[in-house]
């Protein structure tokens, strides 16, 4: 059974006078980790929110096809009964931490859920252990850094056990050490727990390693899908998708006649540049 | 020109978030600022169009102290752009928008037309202009807001974060959009954790970490420098990481972007190939 599997969808916001959404066709396996990119306004945020009913709960328009999401079909479901299945962590945590301690903040959506205190005190205690911020769940949200906040954020997402995880450019307010770091926790997750894991970004630079796959979005549709180095190529560049720069000098370098191969890391990029030097 | 002299500031109460802090940014200079979170940064563009004032030390905008006029006085000169655009928009339709502050500033119906109306293209915002600003994705959303300050057409341009949400033909657009504002002469401050577009628009880069200045200096040498990236919290852009990858290679120093290092590369390659042909003659 696939984590999520969508057939025809297509959405038009009300008012709007074309779909943001047309015909999208994917399916993705539990445990895969994918990118979800493309130019801006190419509907990514529209079908993230699908997924938890946002859209059509929450935003008015047309909304067709069909969206099954961990077994469950999306379509009349609310978006709290499907917080236990996909949980959301969006750009910047402030906007989702209210609470005067981490430990309360985490456990806010259990509490909502009515889980029994003891099983929601383990849980809370596992995703902080989880995020690594066990130690400050005494503190209050705006006591921490930027990097901590989106680690209480998605400790309070975890909490909630879902098989689907979607982070909507989840590093955008961090510096790069912390947004480093916060891609390393997500990608963690994804690989004990096989969370399903779905990351909207434009900055391939810094995630591109952990994804098995990249799903691209132009116009509404989706215009390539499948693993990071096959889908970086001349299509996704003149799409104005920003390719990580070690592939992007790759590909100036094969105008040049010289290197075949197509790097998404600088480790891989730095072992066939010697390679190539060598040969 | 922005004069930052001996500028310390702490908000009532807390730490020093700013300690003594000293910068001259001249007119037509492009400056990126950055460092870890919490670093200070957006404390010290708040100083530029007096929404905060320094504790010691004193600010001068074109050489008047930013305690001698008002918020609204100086936003005239220093145009501010807010890291999250909801909290400066608020007008009904995007053209609204853009047009509220020169109604505000008393300019003629005609002049605000027109300038809408060149703003609109310029930020790739034509479509949008009978929408409501909230119905625009959150990148379209910093477009806006980015035009309604430059509407007023201010002296100098501070942007915090500007290329959030922004894919990469935006920030192109962005990045061409900067240097031609620098070339009529406007000094134009971004705040940034975007490593790769600091890499790509090479603007002079001012480091801040725990509230002090920790390096100046132009974008390929300060993104080169190990010891300044890791103490502000910052990594290397892929293209200096790969550089300090290979330096048993010598490679020239302070390359931070692909089409340098392809010269690099593409000379060596060529010249084994070269240094092989007459071997293959034989």
């Amino acid at each position: 059974m696939p984590a999520i599997e969508a057939k025809k969808l297509s959405f038009t916001y009300a008012g709007a006078e074309k779909p943001s959404m047309e015909d999208i066709n994917f399916s993705v396996e539990k445990g895969e980790f994918v990118i979800l990119t493309g130019p801006s306004g190419c509907g990514k945020t529209t079908l993230c929110r699908c997924l938890n009913a946002l859209i059509p709960n929450f935003y008015s328009g047309e909304l067709t096809g069909e969206l099954i999401v961990d077994g469950i079909n999306v379509d009349g479901r609310s978006t709290a009964e499907l917080a236990t299945h996909v949980g959301f962590v969006f750009q910047n945590p402030e906007n989702q931490l209210f609470s005067l301690s981490v430990e309360r903040d985490v456990a806010f959506g259990l509490e909502n859920l009515g889980v029994p205190k003891e099983e929601a005190i383990e849980r809370v205690r596992w995703a902080m252990e989880a995020t690594g911020i066990l130690d400050l769940r005494n503190k209050a949200p705006y006591e921490l850094s930027g990097g901590q906040q989106q680690r209480a954020a998605i400790a309070g997402v975890l909490a909630m056990r879902p098989s689907v995880l979607v982070l909507d450019e989840p590093t955008s307010f961090l510096d790069p050490k912390s947004a480093e770091e916060i891609v390393e926790i997500i990608a963690k997750l994804n690989h004990e727990l096989q969370l399903t894991t779905l990351l909207v970004e434009h900055r391939l630079d810094v995630v591109s390693r952990y994804a098995n796959r990249v799903i691209v979005m132009d116009n509404g549709k989706i215009a390539l899908d499948g693993p990071p180095r096959e889908v970086y190529n001349d299509q996704a560049r003149l799409i104005g998708i920003g390719l990580p720069k070690v592939t992007m000098l790759f590909h100036l370098l094969r105008i040049d006649g010289f290197g075949v191969t197509n790097p998404i890391t600088v480790e891989e990029a730095a072992a066939d540049l010697r390679r190539l030097l060598a040969q | 020109m922005i004069s930052i002299e001996n500028v310390s500031f702490h908000y009532t109460g807390g730490p020093d978030v700013l300690k003594n802090v000293n910068l001259e940014i001249k007119d037509g200079e492009f400056v990126a600022i950055m460092g870890e979170n919490g670093a200070g940064k957006t404390t010290l563009v708040k100083m530029f169009n007096g929404l905060l004032k320094p504790t010691e030390g004193a600010v001068l905008v074109d050489g008047v102290n930013t305690r001698e006029k008002s918020v609204a006085q100086l936003s005239r000169d220093v145009g501010l752009i807010f890291q999250n655009p909801d909290h400066q928009l608020f007008a009904e339709t995007v053209a609204e928008e853009l047009a509220f502050s020169l109604r505000n500033f008393g300019f003629k119906e005609g002049t605000i037309q027109r300038r809408v109306t060149s703003l609109l293209t310029t930020l790739d915002l034509n479509r949008y202009e009978k929408s409501s600003p909230f119905v625009l994705s959150g990148g379209e959303r910093k477009r806006v807001a980015l035009a309604a300050v430059l509407a007023w057409d201010p002296k100098h341009v501070v942007m915090d974060e500007p290329t959030i949400g922004q894919d990469y033909l935006q920030k192109d657009h962005l990045r061409n959009f900067i240097v031609q504002i620098t070339s009529q002469g406007k000094a134009v401050v971004i705040v940034t954790h975007d490593v790769e577009f600091v890499a790509e628009c090479r603007p002079r880069v001012v480091l801040l970490s725990r509230g002090k200045i920790i390096a100046d200096g132009p974008a390929a040498e300060i993104l080169t420098n190990p010891q300044a990236v890791k103490q502000a919290s910052l990594v290397m852009p892929q293209i200096a990481s790969l550089m300090n990858d290979l330096k048993d290679l010598n490679p020239p120093p302070n390359i931070i972007d692909a089409y340098a290092a392809k010269g690099f590369f593409s000379g060596k390659l060529k010249a084994k190939v070269e240094a092989r042909a007459p071997t293959q003659r034989r």
